[in-house]
Parts: C-alpha cells; sequence; structure tokens
C-alpha cells in the first residue's frame, strides 16, 4: 500500500519506497537462493489469481469452485500458440489477450446457463465446470490430438520482451540475472496493472451494481440494475484474469499437464480470498500472499520439528497445507467473517447482522 | 440385446448406491435448506472405515458375512460422529449468517476431512477385500450373456431396506414429524416444543448413517477405494438429487436410479455412437482419423463422470425444481 494516507510526506514518498523495495527484493531473495525468487513469481501468480476470483465470490457475491478452469484455459492457450507441439511461435503480447478472451468465453459460457442460480448450486455447477475442463484436457488427445491429454505439453517458449528473453541467465554488467528475476520484474509489472483496474472496477460503476447484486438481488434490479448482464460481465471479467496468470504461468513454468488445475487448486485460490477477505483487494493480496509462502515457511519449521521429535517427518508439509487451508476456512468464516482485511461494506453488513442477532 | 441388458444391471445397481448417498444430501437439504458439501467425505470415510475394520477381522475366522456387517457397523459408528461433527463446526454456529459462510466452512471441512483420510489411510488406492466370494447370475435363458452378481443383488436390497427404513422414520415416527415440521418452519417448529438444534442434528446423523452404508456399498461393488474418492461421487450423488427434487425422499430414490442408468448407458453406448467412423458417413472430415485408428471415437467411456454434470446443468436450467420436486432452485 502506498503512503496515501501519509500526512507528514507526500504520497509519492511512499510509492517511491514501495518501488524501491520492489526492486530490490528479488537481489535480496538471491541471497538465499534462486528457488526463493520463484516462489515468490509463484506466489505473484495466485495473488493475481485471487484478485480475479474476487471478482467474482467477492465483488458479485457468485460462488466460483470451478474458478481454476480459466487458468487451465489461459495456459493451454498460451501452449498451443506458442511451443513446438503445433509449431506456433506466436509472441507474448499477441497471446495474453488472445488467452484472455478465450477465458472470457469459457466464463460466459459457464455464467450463462447459471446465472439464475442460487449460492449453493451455483458452487456445484461452477465445480462440476471445472472438472469437465479437467477431463476434457486429459481426454482431447483423440481422435484429434488437441491438448496431448495426460503427457501435457512441454518446451513451452519463454517469454520474450521487446527483443530480451526472459528464458536463461541474461548478464548485466557482470551480474548474472537468472530468469526468475527476470519473470519477477515481469510479473510485478503485470500484478500492478491487475491491481490498478481490479481498484477501479471496484469503484466504477459496474463494481457498486455487482455490490448491488451481492446484497439484494432483488432490489438491485428494482434499481434499474441489468443483473443479467452485469452478472455475466462478472464471471467473464473474473476468468479473463485466470486467463492471463494461465499464459504467465504456462511461460514460465514452460511445462503444462492437466495434473497443475485439480480441484484442489481452485479451493486454495478460493482459501485465499476468504482469508484475505472478501471483496477487498488489498485483503486478497495479503491473504495470497500469505497462503502461498505458507507451505515453504512450514517446510522449514513444521518438517524440522517433526524430526526433532519423532525422528521422522510424520505428517508432509503439502499434506498439512491443505489441513491448514481447510481449517482456516472454518476457522476464518466462525470467528473473522470479513477476512483479515475486510471491505468496509462488508464489515457494516456484519456489524448490521450482529446487530440483529441480539434484537 | 445382452450388452443393453447388462447395463441396465450395471446402472441400476450403481443408482441404487447413488440414490442412499442422495437421500443424506436431501434430507439435510429438507432441513436447513443447505447443501452438505461434506457429505461425499462422509461416503468415503464409511468406505475406509469398514476397509480397516474387514481387514484387520478377515483372519480372525469369523464368517464373512458377520465380518461384513461388523464393518458396516463400525463405518456408521465413525460416519455419525463425523456426521455430528460436520453440523457442530460446520453449520450450527452460521446458522443466522449469510448463505456463502456455511457452504465455504462445508468446503473448508471437507478438504480437512480429505486429508485427514489422506494421513490415515495413504495416498494409494486401497484394494477392498473381497471377503464374499462374487458368483454370477445368468438372467434369462443360457443365450443372453448378462448376468448380476451376489454382490449387485445384495446393494439393491440393502438399499431398497435403507430407503424403506427411511421412509417409515420420516413418516412415521415422533422424530420424523419433527424433521418435516423444523423443515417447513423453524421458527415455528421451536414454538411448538420441538428442539429443532436436536432436530437438525438428527438429520445429520441419519445422513450420515446412509452414506456409510453406501460407503461399503461402493467399496464392494468397485473392490478399490482412495482418498478422493467421496469428491466425485457426492458429485454425482448430489446431481441425482436435483435431478429427482432436492428435499425430495422419493425424488432423490428416483434420481439416483436414472443418475446410474443414465451413466451405464453413456459409458456403454456413447463410445460406439461417436466412433469416427461412424460419424464420417454422416458428417465429412472425419476420415483421416477413421483412417489412422478405426477404433477411436470421441466420447469413450472415459468421458462417464461428464454426464452427471451435463444432467445437473440441464435439469438446473430447464427445471430447477427437479422431476418431483417442491421447491424452486432459484428462491434469493
Amino acid at each position: 500500500m502506498s503512503g496515501a494516507q501519509g500526512r507528514r510526506f507526500p504520497p509519492w514518498v511512499g510509492v517511491v519506497l514501495v518501488t524501491i523495495a520492489l526492486v530490490a527484493l528479488p537481489f535480496a531473495l538471491m541471497q538465499a537462493g534462486t528457488a526463493w525468487v520463484r516462489i515468490t513469481n509463484f506466489a505473484i501468480l495466485f495473488v493475481i489469481l485471487s484478485i480475479g476470483l474476487n471478482i467474482v465470490v467477492g465483488f458479485a457475491g457468485l460462488l466460483d469452485l470451478g474458478y481454476i478452469a480459466f487458468y487451465a484455459v489461459g495456459a493451454y492457450v498460451y501452449a498451443l500458440l506458442a511451443s513446438p507441439f503445433f509449431g506456433l511461435h506466436w509472441p507474448f503480447w499477441a497471446i495474453l489477450p488472445i488467452g484472455a478472451l478465450v477465458a472470457c468465453g469459457f466464463g460466459v459460457l459457464l455464467g450463462a446457463p447459471t446465472l439464475k442460480l442460487r449460492g449453493d448450486y451455483l458452487a456445484i455447477v461452477t465445480l462440476g465446470f471445472g472438472e469437465i475442463v479437467r477431463i476434457l484436457l486429459n481426454n482431447l488427445s483423440e481422435p484429434f490430438n488437441l491438448t496431448n491429454g495426460p503427457k501435457g505439453i512441454s518446451s513451452i517458449d519463454p517469454v520474450s520482451v521487446f527483443g530480451l528473453s526472459l528464458g536463461g541467465t541474461t548478464k548485466v554488467a557482470g551480474f548474472a540475472i537468472p530468469d526468475a528475476v527476470k519473470y519477477y520484474f515481469l510479473l510485478i509489472v503485470l500484478l500492478v496493472a491487475v491491481i490498478v483496474v481490479a481498484l477501479r472496477l471496484q469503484n466504477s460503476r459496474i463494481g457498486r451494481a455487482w455490490e448491488a447484486i451481492r446484497e439484494d438481488e432483488v432490489a438491485a434490479r428494482a434499481m434499474g440494475i441489468d443483473t443479467t448482464r452485469v452478472k455475466l460481465l462478472a464471471f467473464a471479467l473474473g476468468a479473463a484474469f485466470g486467463g492471463v496468470a494461465g499464459g504467465l504461468f504456462a511461460a514460465i513454468q514452460g511445462f503444462i499437464s492437466p495434473e497443475s488445475f485439480v480441484l484442489n487448486e481452485s479451493v486454495m485460490v478460493l482459501a485465499m480470498v476468504v482469508l484475505g477477505g472478501m471483496g477487498n483487494v488489498w485483503g486478497v493480496v495479503l491473504g495470497a500472499l500469505l497462503l502461498s509462502f505458507a507451505p515453504e515457511l512450514l517446510r522449514y519449521t513444521i518438517e524440522p520439528a517433526q524430526r526433532a521429535l519423532f525422528g521422522k517427518s510424520l505428517v508432509d508439509s503439502e499434506v498439512l497445507r491443505m489441513l491448514l487451508f481447510g481449517a482456516a476456512m472454518v476457522a476464518m468464516m466462525r470467528f473473522r467473517p470479513a477476512g483479515l482485511l475486510p471491505s468496509a461494506v462488508r464489515k457494516r453488513e456484519l456489524a448490521r447482522l450482529a446487530q440483529d442477532d441480539n434484537a | 440385446m445382452d450388452t443393453f441388458l447388462q447395463q441396465v444391471v450395471n446402472g441400476l445397481t450403481l443408482g441404487a448406491v447413488y440414490a442412499v448417498v442422495a437421500l443424506g444430501y436431501t434430507m439435510v437439504y429438507g432441513i436447513v435448506q443447505l447443501i452438505n458439501f461434506a457429505h461425499g467425505e462422509v461416503v468415503m470415510i464409511g468406505c475406509m472405515v469398514a476397509f480397516t475394520v474387514i481387514v484387520a477381522l478377515a483372519s480372525a475366522g469369523l464368517p464373512p458375512m458377520l465380518v461384513l456387517a461388523l464393518g458396516a457397523l463400525a463405518a456408521i459408528a465413525v460416519c455419525m460422529a463425523v456426521g455430528y461433527g460436520i453440523e457442530r463446526v460446520a453449520y450450527r454456529p452460521l446458522r443466522n449468517a449469510p448463505r456463502l459462510a456455511p457452504l465455504i466452512t462445508a468446503i473448508g471441512l471437507s478438504i480437512v476431512l480429505q486429508h485427514l483420510a489422506l494421513l490415515v489411510w495413504g495416498r494409494s488406492y486401497i484394494a477392498f477385500p473381497q471377503i464374499i466370494e462374487v458368483k454370477l447370475y445368468r438372467l434369462g435363458n443360457a443365450e443372453t450373456s448378462a448376468t448380476i452378481s451376489n454382490v449387485q443383488i445384495a446393494i439393491v436390497v440393502a438399499s431398497a431396506v435403507m430407503m424403506a427404513a427411511l421412509l417409515a422414520l420420516v413418516y412415521r415416527t415422533r422424530m420424523g414429524i419433527a424433521m418435516r415440521a423444523t423443515s417447513q418452519n423453524p421458527a415455528v417448529a421451536g414454538l411448538m416444543g420441538i428442539d429443532v438444534n436436536r432436530t437438525i442434528a438428527q438429520t445429520f446423523l441419519i445422513g450420515a448413517a446412509l452414506g456409510a452404508v453406501a460407503g461399503v456399498m461402493v467399496g464392494a461393488y468397485y473392490g478399490i477405494a482412495h482418498y478422493q474418492m467421496g469428491f466425485m461421487l457426492g458429485l454425482k450423488a448430489f446431481s441425482a438429487a436435483v435431478l429427482g427434487g432436492i428435499g425430495n425422499l422419493a425424488g432423490a430414490v428416483l434420481g439416483g436410479l436414472l443418475m446410474g442408468l443414465i451413466e451405464a448407458m453413456g459409458a456403454g453406448y456413447m463410445g460406439d455412437f461417436t466412433r469416427v467412423c461412424t460419424l464420417d458417413t454422416l458428417l465429412p472430415g472425419f476420415a483421416e482419423a477413421c483412417a489412422s485408428n478405426p477404433d477411436a471415437s470421441l466420447l469413450g467411456s472415459n468421458y462417464k463422470d461428464v454426464y452427471a454434470f451435463i444432467v445437473l446443468i440441464l435439469v438446473l436450467v430447464f427445471r430447477p425444481s427437479g422431476l418431483l420436486g417442491e421447491r424452486v432452485g432459484d428462491r434469493a
């Protein structure tokens, strides 16, 4: 967050400080190992995904449990258009909007038949949609090979920005800059763009319409909001964010397979949104960062602790992470339903609910 | 014709299992108007517990039917405890919260249950012990090759008995009256002296017990168990409950049987209908694919898991109240 609320300093001081911190971060992390830069990159991807899901779940109040499908669509679009699989090697900037558009299309495809549905039905249908996409990715290898089935697509082109390939190590003034650091800068730029778009959306006419629908759909319609169109738009925009994140994922990873797009991933992104605070962009960023780094932190704390106590690792950190996610979702809903950083409206709403209960 | 008969037998067996699981969904939905998202995990835990008990007792020299019964009883006991826990942790504290809240806690709990099962029973597929010798009976004369096994008969009979018992419970006992009253109007039911919290807990307990038995049946039928098995099974059973009309007991049974038949028929026939060489005669353009692999088809049996969702989406779009439903799906 920039220092917009700081009285003693002009706002640009905060912006400059945050910029310096973000630029210095990968080099600091590199001292601990390039692996940490990679982990940070994936954390940023999950932040982008969570911001996208937040549009659907947080802004518009539509529970989507198949969100990872859009991520998968974006990733496969990138992989098919920039890999030896079809012999296509389109530039990154051309594919990114295509991926976003295709994901958008899938969002409308999912949204259109489910618009009339209530929260819990919608959750189940989106869950099913996510599974259908995964089953299709697994099986569309015959009779026509479109996705290469469970084997996935490999040797995907790295991103190239203004002639500079982000894959491999570049030497700048005697410094070896690994690919992870270069991707970090690309991701940070896109992340800032995504955050700005999300914040602007929230305060726009559409954003207020989403909020109205989330609070009371009937009243929103009575106020003249075209609920069908606005809800579809939430699905489409949320999906587009997912598509962009998916394309980046394919480019960074260089290899994708249906394995990466299972239900657990959808649940993970949802947990990030819920933990951070549905409807609040900064809360969601915080939630995504916390849960992305959680497995690494667990690996370095719980695993040695287990070894010290029992002589061996009893609970795999991956399993522990999922247990933690589930428990966090339950605990958050019970004790702090608006999330770590609640949105102002949600907070008001919940306070009112508590009053109603007491009355 | 014999293939058709065989698919009907398989579909009805599968459908009987779906129906029992769907009853668990529909009972809970009927009373709290919320989907019990963790019900699939209850079924999985039932299967796993029965597996553990049966393996432990297999070498004790007891009669196989007794071992199976003990396994099922243990599964029922554990699942009822889990079901009660779900109600206490995920639903009761959030009874007046916005609808999204209990949904998210239930999803969280289902993740927790799944990974606890992973810790206890491991990541790999488990072979469910076949302690009862499978016998195949021919249907009709010796010409037809359709068969039904004793396990299939047992599943269908057990499901029918449980459904009858459930109907008797709901329509013939005081507990059932309390449940129906609570489902109609919890506030007024409370004023009439019904302990609403207890009634809701009882509903979860009964649903979980049904889930446990369904878990044992799935294990016995497929012969394998896995910590993620509850997810797909739960989704299909839920789709079945919606197809029949959620909240309606007869609807759940009808939906379950139909869903089993749809899946069996889909898996059995869609592959043949969409064989690329067949398609080539209707729509040109498949000639190349037909030449390279004449057996390839667009929608083989590996798509069997998709049919349930397609049915679900179609029902929700065209008839949200389901075949026998009283409630509408889009109530705000």
